[in-house]
């Protein structure tokens, strides 16, 4: 599908053997590279909503693709809810994952809606949803306030979540985990780097065990509890 | 490429063009640009007029600065703590009714009629006041005398005679004049509102597609037009590729549509960004009211309003793209908007590309031509050489000219038959310089392009 006439980017400069990393590379496949789109989409749909004003027309568009993703991914029978164990891989792989997706053409498999995934299930179930490591590197400066009111957003729909409540219809349940874990992960991941969001999500800090360092987001300045505040200023300072 | 000039980012910034439109006569270009100002350029008057040649009067194509002013300041949306940018987003002229000139200029939220007036006379010897705007001692004053029109220093003046506001939640795309001279539309993401020109509080809804739950919103209006010559009819494109065509006599809220042009998906190419590469980017009826032209992200189709089903033309843009679609996606390109015209008789039509290109598209011959518009080797009236670009024909030369750094504005001039390109500048994909809009006159046999580049910081 979207995957016919990819050319190279380099010849031969992908080789750089690094075991499992490089089996990947040798095949990516059509669910892989499907897989890779999605997680692209939702980082920028995310990025889209850390913008103070986001270009409605982008936004519809990309949140358009990510439902198409998902309905064909429905269909196949590949949509499942990722364990919260698979998403401690290391974050390498996440980058390979967006990279493979503009390779070569000839690795692909020809596409097809309902082409079974025969070829490569297991690396499928095995990738998290978690989105990309390039999203890790983009630099945050805006607070994500879970709990701002988002009616503030002007024009755009209210929330990522809410924009993949319509997804509910197709899969209910498994949508809604799947998403709200990918939410609040990217959310935590940030909020370590950063060190700039408050008001984090105490079930998913488990997400961040796998990327070591501070096992807690310093809070905001709305955040109510000093006991927090200053767990959190022991850790700034060990760092 | 990068424009030499302003060092400062923040002034180059707000050089960048970001709408171009010529007037009816072709005689007035203006430009809008992101940091709110309107530059008007008016064409240098010929001054020898070859009278034999009849067969081909020539028309200078240099186009000197005429007016400049500010038209939008950025402003600050209280409620929403946003603010709200002051870039122009189209401009848009009125017939001509006078020795006026007015157009119409909006930003994302404030539409505004401005007009432009020249005043080349001055009265001189007022009764009351001196020379110098003192007021005299009455006591002094011992004649009367009529005052004198002496003729001054041509001195264009712009005025903002209008002021549409709060008109618009979502972020104002197009505007478009109507045929009966008295009203006009604007269009944001989800709503289209009639407006008349001497009403400024109040405006008509005329096309919502705002669903009841945000939550379902699929589709968004990307551009709006009325017909040049039926009053009653417009049309807007959305971003799933779709054109509605309505008839305001059918009903006050226009969300049925009279037609709905669609073309079927080729379920060979299909692919995830099928739907993004079918969002159109403008839409422009030909001059005749036959045709309408739409402009999506790889190619420009010409449809026949009487034939809903698909169009009567397509034509590649950049084809060559379609390999790198995923890549185009993943740096945003993907959702670049171009914009397409038609020239003045009907008999080509002309779009925007990457790399400073713009593709011209002879209906008639078939032909295509590719020209790359560069401010590098371009002198005003200078001849250049041909440059074969891509696909095409061999290209003919004629006088091109340049305009100031500030405006980063090139005018080339050609025929049909003929186009000039005036640069030897090579680009690739991804470079920083883009032609944003690109617009057509035809004038005496000639055309004169004109290609606004703006400048990616």
């Amino acid at each position: 599908m979207f995957a016919r006439g990819l050319k190279r980017k380099c010849a031969d400069g992908e080789e750089d053997g690094e075991g499992a990393l490089a089996a990947l590379r040798a095949a990516p496949s059509y669910s892989l590279q499907r897989q890779s789109l999605l997680d692209m989409s939702l980082v920028k749909l995310q990025l889209c909503h850390m913008l103070v004003e986001p270009n409605l027309c982008r936004s519809v568009l990309i949140a358009n693709t990510v439902r198409q993703i998902q309905e064909e991914m429905t269909q196949d029978g590949t949509w499942r809810v990722t364990a919260p164990q698979t998403v401690g891989r290391a974050p390498l792989d996440r980058l390979v994952s967006t990279e493979i997706l503009c390779r070569s053409a000839r690795e692909a498999e020809p596409p097809g809606p309902g082409l079974g995934d025969g070829h490569a299930p297991d690396m499928v179930s095995e990738l998290c949803v978690v989105p990309s490591a390039q999203a890790l590197q983009s630099p945050q400066s805006s607070v994500w306030e879970v709990d701002s009111p988002r009616e503030n957003r002007g024009s755009f729909p209210k929330s990522l979540d809410q924009i993949f409540e319509t997804l509910d219809s197709k899969t209910p349940g498994a949508v809604e985990e799947l998403f709200s874990d990918v939410d609040s992960s990217y959310y935590d991941l940030d909020a370590v780097l950063t060190g700039m969001v408050g008001g984090a999500k105490s079930g998913h800090s488990d997400t961040l065990d796998a990327l070591a360092s501070a096992p807690a987001p310093p809070p905001s300045s709305s955040c109510k509890d000093l006991g927090e505040l200053d767990h959190v200023v022991e850790i700034l300072v060990e760092t | 490429m990068r424009f030499s000039g302003a060092a400062d980012c923040e002034s180059s910034c707000a050089d960048i063009i970001s709408t171009v439109e010529f007037n009816y006569s072709g005689d007035l270009l203006a430009t809008g640009d992101k940091g709110g100002r309107v530059v008007i350029f008016q064409r240098e008057q010929e001054l020898h007029v070859s009278l034999q040649n009849k067969s081909r009067p020539h028309s200078r194509g240099e186009y000197n600065v005429y007016s400049t002013f500010q038209s939008h300041e950025p402003e600050f949306d209280y409620l929403k703590s946003l603010e709200i940018e002051e870039k122009i987003n189209k401009i848009r002229w009125l017939p001509q009714q006078n020795a006026a000139h007015f157009l119409l200029s909006t930003n994302d939220k404030t539409i505004k009629l401005w007009k432009i007036s020249e005043r080349d006379k001055r009265a001189e010897g007022y009764n009351l006041k001196d020379e110098d705007g003192r007021l005299r001692d009455p006591f002094r004053i011992t004649a009367l005398r009529v005052p004198v029109l002496k003729p001054m220093d041509l001195m264009v003046e712009a005025s903002p005679r209008r002021v549409f506001a709060n008109a618009h939640t979502y972020h104002v795309n197009s505007i478009s004049v109507n045929s009966d001279h008295e009203t006009y539309l604007s269009a944001d993401d989800l709503r289209i509102n009639l407006w008349h020109l001497e009403i400024t509080d109040r405006s008509f809804n005329i096309v919502d597609i705002k669903p009841a739950n945000m939550e379902e919103l699929t589709e968004v209006i990307t551009a709006a037009e009325f017909h040049p010559r039926q009053c009653n009819v417009f049309v807007y494109s959305s971003s799933k590729g779709t054109v509605r065509l309505c008839d305001m006599r059918s009903s006050a809220l226009c969300d049925r549509h009279s037609k709905f042009f669609e073309e079927p998906e080729d379920p060979s190419s299909r692919s995830f960004f099928s739907e993004i590469i079918s969002s159109i980017s403008d839409v422009k009826f030909s001059h005749s009211g036959r045709y309408m032209m739409t402009r999506d992200y790889l190619s420009v189709k010409v449809w026949d309003l009487n034939m809903e089903s698909r169009p009567v033309e397509t034509h590649q843009v950049h084809e060559y793209l379609r390999s790198k679609l995923c890549s185009l996606y993943e740096n945003d390109c993907i959702f670049d908007k171009f914009e397409c015209c038609w020239n003045g008789s009907d008999s080509a039509i002309m779009t925007g590309s990457y790399n400073n290109f713009f593709r011209m598209f002879d209906r008639n011959t078939r032909r295509d031509v590719t020209l790359e518009a560069s401010r590098e080797n371009s002198k005003p009236r200078a001849s250049l050489k041909p440059r074969k670009t891509g696909v095409g024909y061999p290209c003919g030369v004629h006088d091109a000219s340049a305009f100031s750094e500030k405006t980063s504005l090139c005018v080339l001039e050609g025929t049909a038959q003929k186009a000039s390109s005036i640069s030897v500048n090579q680009g690739s994909v991804g470079d920083e310089v883009r032609v944003v809009g690109a617009q057509t006159e035809e004038s005496l046999g000639s055309s004169i392009f004109v290609a606004a580049i703006a400048q990616e910081q």
